[in-house]
């Protein structure tokens, strides 16, 4: 039953990661790559590489019929998707599993299931799960949405409920901005969509982005406590942390509990992550979307937790039942990532692939650097800026930052532009130290710290 | 002697601005400096192509959504 031959359907520094766990599994390994990433490292790393298309990634690692292809012809097993390109597609899961192979994930029904957002929403508030206050649905009458408001508290947000893209949406304040808005809005939808149906929506003015990592085996599940990804740029996140500062210990084991309280209601099979905002003004937290697919920030949790969740998330695909209980999986110390990405903070994050001339790997204890560059390999322009991720673990928050500091000092990437100077001043930042912070806080401080971006010195 | 355009970034040329519209430029169009050519997408960023030069466009030696290389040509003009 178990995985004997795996196929990697990723490429970059998580297709690195892949291959380690399959490799401490004793598991062979099959690489697909681009023709832009034949001299990628995982290609260097895995037993068997297939070429499966040209550069631009519709035309490789978008591609059902050549990965599956590519599994048929080195007699691969299984599929492991990674994060991004297929990684959250149905069809694929489903096309795997039809073609007798093992895919590394949750079912492509349970893909369709949380993917989709209303569907995850309604499944959500079935668990127990708390959701973002709403009015659950359309509101065509202008009492009930007066009733529906004075019940979420304000601000709300008011939306077309034929609409998408953000069009049509006003906020108001308070009962009396509410009161002038509600008929524009739905005036508006009337004439936008033909449909003068609305839909509220409490706003969450100062959240925090905090996820839990969870492993099911399709009859049980577990959560590896939460992660705080509140430190954005454009919604990606820059900075990521274990466990969250702001956090309760009690409000931590309700947000743990309800995560793992939906992944068992949904028969959640492989590792996943449940994403809310916590609210810090009322100590709230709400249910917004669950990611099927082990993420870019999963380091974090394997370090407070000693769980290897790739090879965990092989082990269960391959038929194992969860091998933890709850009550082992425990949380010790601190534990801190950044981003290192082509992209040069100094000129608007504008993004700069090129050959590494020299690469200096910081090391000493508690630090992990997850990466697909080596000296002298050419980063093709074709795919996302990431190079590599920074970790740093500590006994606490305080002695994590002061460790990243120290990394990031003997990391050098030399050759094109990274974003390693952003994370020096971020190491250093009075707010970042206090954890006060939020997802909407980075991006004007970038507008204030702009002319600080500009040297690789880094100010003491 | 012809004049060409060379990409500025190595990357992804397009010579529309978007799937479903017409080309920035044809065959036979003339060209001013700062003129948009063409785009280059570069780690999921799309930068613009300006004419660096004046002229008719003569031919484009760089096909659509082909990976190009910095300093490649781009567009020959006469």
């Amino acid at each position: 039953m178990g995985i004997k031959k795996l196929l990697v359907a990723n490429r970059g520094e998580i297709a690195v990661r892949i291959i380690r766990a399959a490799q401490e599994l004793g598991i062979r390994t099959v690489q697909v790559h681009s023709a832009a990433d034949a001299d990628m490292l995982a290609v260097k790393m895995a037993d068997e590489a297939v070429l499966i298309g040209a550069p631009a990634a519709a035309k490789s690692y978008l591609k059902i019929d050549a990965i599956l292809d590519a599994a048929r012809a080195t007699g691969a097993d299984a599929v492991h998707p990674g994060y991004g390109f297929l990684a959250e597609n149905a069809d694929f899961a489903d096309a795997v599993v039809s073609a007798g192979m093992t895919w590394v994930g949750p079912s492509g029904h349970a893909i369709r299931t949380m993917g989709d957002k209303v569907a995850a929403r309604v499944a959500a508030q079935a668990a127990g799960v708390p959701v973002v206050p709403g009015s659950d649905g359309r509101v065509d009458d202008f009492e009930a949405a007066r009733a529906i408001a004075e019940r979420i508290g304000f601000p709300v947000m008011i939306k077309a409920a034929a609409g998408g893209g953000g069009r049509g949406i006003r906020i108001a304040q308070d009962m009396e901005e509410f009161d002038r808005l509600l008929p524009q809005a739905s005036a508006e939808a009337k004439a936008a969509f033909g449909d003068g149906g609305l839909y509220l929506e409490k706003v969450i003015e100062r959240a925090r982005h905090i996820e839990v990592q969870v492993l099911g085996d399709g009859t049980r599940a577990i959560h590896c406590f939460e992660r705080e990804c509140s430190l954005q740029r454009r919604r990606q996140k820059v900075w990521e942390e274990a466990p969250s500062a702001a956090l309760p210990q009690q409000m931590r084991e309700k947000l743990c509990a309800s995560a793992v309280a939906l992944a068992e209601a949904v028969g959640y099979k492989g590792a996943g992550t449940l994403e809310y905002l916590f609210d810090d003004a009322s100590g709230e937290f709400y249910f917004i979307e669950m990611n099927t697919r082990i993420q870019v920030e999963h380091p974090v949790t394997e370090m407070v937790t000693g769980v290897d969740l790739l090879r965990e998330m092989i082990r269960i695909a391959g038929g194992e039942p969860l091998r933890l209980r709850q009550d082992q999986v425990r949380l010790s110390g601190h534990a801190i990532e950044v981003r290192i990405c082509a992209e040069d903070p100094a000129q608007g994050f504008r993004p700069g692939p090129g050959t590494i001339a020299a690469l200096t790997v910081p090391g000493g204890a508690g630090v992990r650097f997850d990466t697909m560059l080596y000296p002298g390999y050419t980063v093709p322009p074709f795919y996302d800026s990431l190079l590599g991720k920074l970790i740093v673990w500590d006994e606490d928050r305080a002695s994590a930052i002061a460790r990243m500091r120290r990394a990031l000092g003997e990391l050098r990437v030399d050759g094109l532009p990274t974003t390693k100077p952003l994370h020096d001043l971020l190491a250093r930042d009075p707010d970042v130290a206090r954890a006060d912070f939020h997802t909407r806080w980075l991006e004007p401080w970038l507008e204030a710290n702009a002319h600080r971006l500009g040297t690789e010195e880094t100010p003491e | 002697m012809s004049k060409t355009i060379l990409s500025p970034l190595p990357g992804t040329f397009y010579r529309k601005p978007a799937p479903d519209k017409p080309a920035f430029k044809e065959v036979g169009d003339t060209v001013a400096v700062g003129d948009v050519i063409g785009l280059i997408e570069v780690m999921k960023s799309f930068n613009e192509v300006t004419a660096d030069q004046a002229g008719t466009i003569t031919g484009f030696p760089a096909d659509d959504e082909e990976p190009v290389m910095a300093g490649q040509p781009l567009v020959e003009l006469a």
